[in-house]
């Protein structure tokens, strides 16, 4: 499995089409065994998956590395297979020789592509004409083998490279000796410069045997952004594709098993995810999918996950898929927990979709996945959240790594601290980094941000620095929470080859594995999580004083960055943003005092910062609160952030509540808050009152200030053409308040106890009943 | 049937090991402590370019703990791990008839548990222990 390549870069996808070639080729001699046995036992179900694998690895790979010959041979042989893996046809001697033919043609394509060559494509209509359940048996001529390119590259057994990375350090540490010896004597400053020679020859070399052994997981992942955007055009959708973690190294050999599961996973979650466009508008997701694939260390396990926003695994399909096969009983299916359920996506032969496509056909290839992930001693794990989404995640055993390390001190023991848990290392200094106990607990407060404190003096038991006062704090993030570690001093970053330690010392819960740096001294490397669990941190809101904006930042939230129509890029909260449209600008008309837009049959508010100029076609941002609705016109989006924990407020209230950094730039939020406030009070002009004046001025006087404050216009006298939403009138002032007014009127009275019950006057200084009676009536009578 | 057998002190007393048990037996050099874990892990110690987990048998017999002067070990590789043993003293590798524990003997408590059988060294009895058996329990793989 393991592939030491002799490096003739030529770019990446040289790199993948040899990797391509070598793998397929070694597949082919594996194989062959399988072909045979199958020919001899066509109802043999293994052999028949193993083929089936071949050829879905094939097609997967050629739709990528772009061998249309070799896909639509590889697509034809899979769907002929599936049919047979379904139980719909029977393989019989003409249709194995036909998926043999296939395979073998398969075979000479791969050695012409290496080798260069072209061979002409005759006959393969042929090859697939035969795969059809109707087709007349035909002999097809035996394949004279090409000229077999020279190798180019070497297999390796494991062990050796093991052997020699051993030997190597071994060597290092020779070396070390060596320097340490010379330097106690007197030496010859002429012995001292070929050790120094010695010492970097040594480490280039170090380097070179490490790299054979290791990879980072960006060969991996550099695979990635080709591939989603080939199969999502392909598909006719929009991915946004984040790389997270491309500096964690890996085994090459897990790389290597890797690549094709990842793959798998990759193109299922584009095609079978993700939705369309058109879709994804529909149901008020943004247009562009989000995908994102990261990996990082955690306690000994590498994990690697995917995620989409798609619309996740349809579990009630699954089922009725498992019962229409056969593959479970009715009875079995109704008796399974929901994680039961969604596992039977593992199951061969299995798919959640009906339809065949081109990318990842029918087999969501699951089982194939599964396969290869155990094979390494790895961990599948699915989240799946129906209409919202899926996370997939792989761990795999951290049986060899190189870890980017920070090395701390405490007392006399050193430690390693994985790099990427490590936001930043802090030392406690007048008022941004200090240290409060709260009962008998400590907290740091790091330029106002709270966070727990874990001494690892007290946690580990190191009684040399017992009761010091705390100085040096690592500020560690892990998945479920932040905390602050105390430790004596930093002393170095290195990048060390971390090895799974005893089941003894992983047993103390705070170990992720063990390492043997140049010092020659064995060392440690801490699990961040495991220390946080073994101090008893709970991440709840009880160390953060704003329980509620904390609790929210955690769960994170989600914004649409977008450019404004002045060039900036903003942002604004998803939750309010119902669908992103694009709309004739000439649907945009400033009427009545705003911006408002006409779109199905409804006037909607719209904010605009700029003139949308000439564009024919302005995108609008459609909001809604759940009852009522303005647009905001945008030049585009860009894509969905999450809102970083801290943001700067604003000065002033200009629609904007503050600023965040997005990706090194300064971003401004919008406040959806102001845009539905500045759209309700359009829509209702601030009600205009007509106060009959009374014989002493008191409302004029009384009354005016009370109304206008609240939102009210007010007038004595109705100017022409002017209507009032409400009229007010003194009930007891003896003038007939009614004759002349039309719409709404309330009416006030000077005595505290009403005349008549039903009278419905409001005593003068109740102030709250007139408030709701003038609201009261205005909803009544608001026909406008 | 005679097996070889590496003799060995082990908290004062003579035990027999069996070779195939044994990888290698060696003077370690210092050890790192590790925290949190049980006192018959004495810590980690580099050997060449290997990382080995220093076990004191002793401890896991119920015994006081081996004091090291030398710190001379047993090196043995155990489920893909490299352990070493503290040892008082080696003395003698050799071939040895195993016999079962007899019923004439009464061993008890953890010498029990790691007992393997018996070999009889110039009419001394020395108990064959388990190497395996020495490792700390956890209570739950993780």
């Amino acid at each position: 499995m393991h592939g030491l390549k002799r490096w003739t870069r030529l770019g990446p996808m040289d790199d993948l089409l040899q990797e391509f070639i070598a793998e397929t080729r070694e597949t082919l001699d594996a194989l062959s065994g399988e072909v045979v046995a199958w020919e001899a036992a066509p109802g043999d179900r293994a052999r028949l998956d193993a083929i089936f694998r071949f050829v879905h690895t094939v097609k997967g790979s050629c739709g990528f590395l772009d061998l249309p010959r070799l896909a639509r041979l590889s697509h034809a042989a899979e769907d002929v297979l599936s049919t047979v893996r379904a139980g719909n046809r029977l393989p019989d001697t003409a249709l194995v020789n036909a998926v043999l033919a296939v395979i073998d043609r398969i075979g000479e394509l791969v050695e012409a592509i290496d080798a260069g060559n072209s061979l002409d494509d005759s006959g393969e209509e042929l090859l697939i004409a035969a795969l059809a359940a109707d087709a007349i048996p035909t002999t097809t001529a035996a394949a004279t083998p090409g000229i077999r390119h020279a190798v180019r590259s070497v297999r390796l057994n494991v062990g050796l490279l093991d052997h020699m990375m051993s030997g190597m350090s071994d060597m290092v540490l020779a070396r070390n000796e060596l320097a340490r010896r010379l330097r106690d004597g007197n030496v010859d400053p002429s012995i001292d410069a070929a050790l120094e020679r010695l010492s970097q020859t040594v480490a280039d070399m170090r380097d070179t045997v490490t790299r054979t052994r290791m990879q980072r997981v960006e060969t991996l992942f550099s695979a990635l952004p080709r591939m989603v955007r080939d199969t999502a055009s392909l598909l006719g959708k929009r991915v946004t594709l984040t790389i997270e973690g491309s500096d964690v190294e890996l085994d090459r050999e897990m790389i290597e098993v890797m690549r094709d599961p990842l793959g798998h996973i990759i193109r299922n979650a584009v095609d079978h995810g993700i939705e369309a466009p058109a879709m994804r508008r529909m149901i008020g997701k943004p247009e562009s999918g989000r995908l994102t694939v990261s990996a990082r260390q955690s306690g000994n396990r590498i994990m690697i996950e995917i995620v989409d926003d798609g619309n996740g695994i349809d579990v009630s399909r699954l089922v009725a898929k498992a019962r229409t096969l056969g593959l479970r009983d009715a009875e079995t299916l109704a008796g399974m927990s929901e994680a039961a359920k969604l596992d039977l996506i593992f199951e061969p032969g299995l798919s959640s979709r009906d339809t065949v496509t081109a990318t990842s056909g029918r087999g969501v290839g699951m089982d194939v996945v599964r396969d290869s992930i155990d094979q390494i001693g790895g961990k599948l794990t699915l989240i799946n959240t129906p209409g919202r989404g899926l996370t997939i995640t792989i761990g795999v055993p951290l049986t060899l790594s190189i870890i980017s390390t920070i090395v701390v001190g405490v007392g006399e023991q050193r430690f390693a601290l994985p790099r990427q848990a490590i936001e930043e290392i802090v030392r406690v200094r007048g008022d941004t980094v200090r240290i409060n106990t709260i009962g008998d607990s400590v907290v740091a407060n790091v330029r106002g941000r709270r966070l727990a404190v874990v001494d690892l003096a007290t946690l580990l038991g190191i009684p040399a620095s017992f009761g010091r006062p705390i100085d040096t704090l690592a500020i560690v993030s892990t998945k479920d929470g932040d905390y602050a570690l105390a430790i004596d001093m930093v002393i170095d970053t290195e990048e060390l080859v971390v090895k799974p330690a005893a089941p003894a010392v992983m047993a103390a819960g705070v170990y992720a594995g063990q390492t043997l740096p140049d010092s020659g001294l064995p060392m440690l490397l801490l699990d961040m999580a495991g220390i946080a669990s073994v101090a008893g941190l709970v991440f709840t809101h009880t160390i953060d004083n704003e329980d509620e904006a904390d609790a929210i930042v955690e769960a994170g939230i989600s914004a649409l960055l977008f450019e404004d129509l002045d060039g900036e890029r903003r942002a604004i909260v998803l939750a309010v943003v119902d669908r992103v449209e694009k709309v004739a600008t000439e649907a945009i008309r400033h009427t009545a005092g705003r911006s408002r837009l006409a779109i199905g049959g409804n006037i909607v508010p719209l904010h605009m910062v700029a003139d949308p100029g000439t564009r024919m076609q302005t995108t609008v941002l459609r909001l809604t609160d759940g009852d009522s609705e303005v647009a905001y016109a945008i030049a585009e989006p860009i894509d969905i952030v999450e809102l970083p924990a801290e943001i700067v407020g604003a000065r002033g209230t200009g629609g904007i509540v503050g600023v965040v950094m997005i990706d090194g730039e300064q971003v401004e939020v919008v406040d959806p808050h102001v845009l539905f406030a500045e759209g309700e009070q359009g829509r209702q002009h601030r009600p205009l009152c007509l106060l009959r004046a009374d014989a002493g001025g008191w409302m004029e006087s009384f009354l005016r200030p009370t109304l206008e404050g609240a939102g009210y216009r007010c007038a004595t006298h109705l100017a022409d053409g002017q209507v009032a939403d409400v009229t007010l009138v003194m009930a007891d002032d003896g003038t007939d308040a009614a004759a002349d007014t039309t719409g709404a009127v309330v009416r006030l009275r000077r005595a505290k106890a009403a005349a008549r019950e039903d009278d419905g006057s409001i005593y003068r200084y109740d102030r709250t009943g007139l408030m709701a009676a003038l609201s009261q009536r205005l909803a009544r009578g608001d026909g406008r | 049937m005679k097996g070889l057998f590496l003799i060995a002190q082990i908290a004062g007393r003579g035990v027999a090991i069996e070779s195939t048990q044994v990888d290698s037996v060696v003077d370690i050099g210092e050890a790192i402590a590790v925290p949190r874990t049980t006192g018959a892990v004495r810590g980690l110690a580099a050997l060449r370019s290997r990382v080995v987990t220093v076990i004191d048998p002793a401890i896991m017999l119920g015994m006081p703990p081996t004091v090291a002067r030398r710190s001379r070990a047993v090196i043995s590789l155990i489920d893909g791990h490299c352990y070493a043993f503290l040892v008082d003293a080696l003395e003698d590798v050799a071939l040895f008839v195993r016999h079962p524990l007899s019923t004439g003997i009464v061993v008890d408590g953890p010498w029990r548990r790691a007992a393997l059988g018996i070999v009889e060294r110039d009419g001394e009895p020395l108990i064959i222990l388990d190497l395996a058996i020495l490792l700390p329990q956890i209570p739950q793989a993780a």
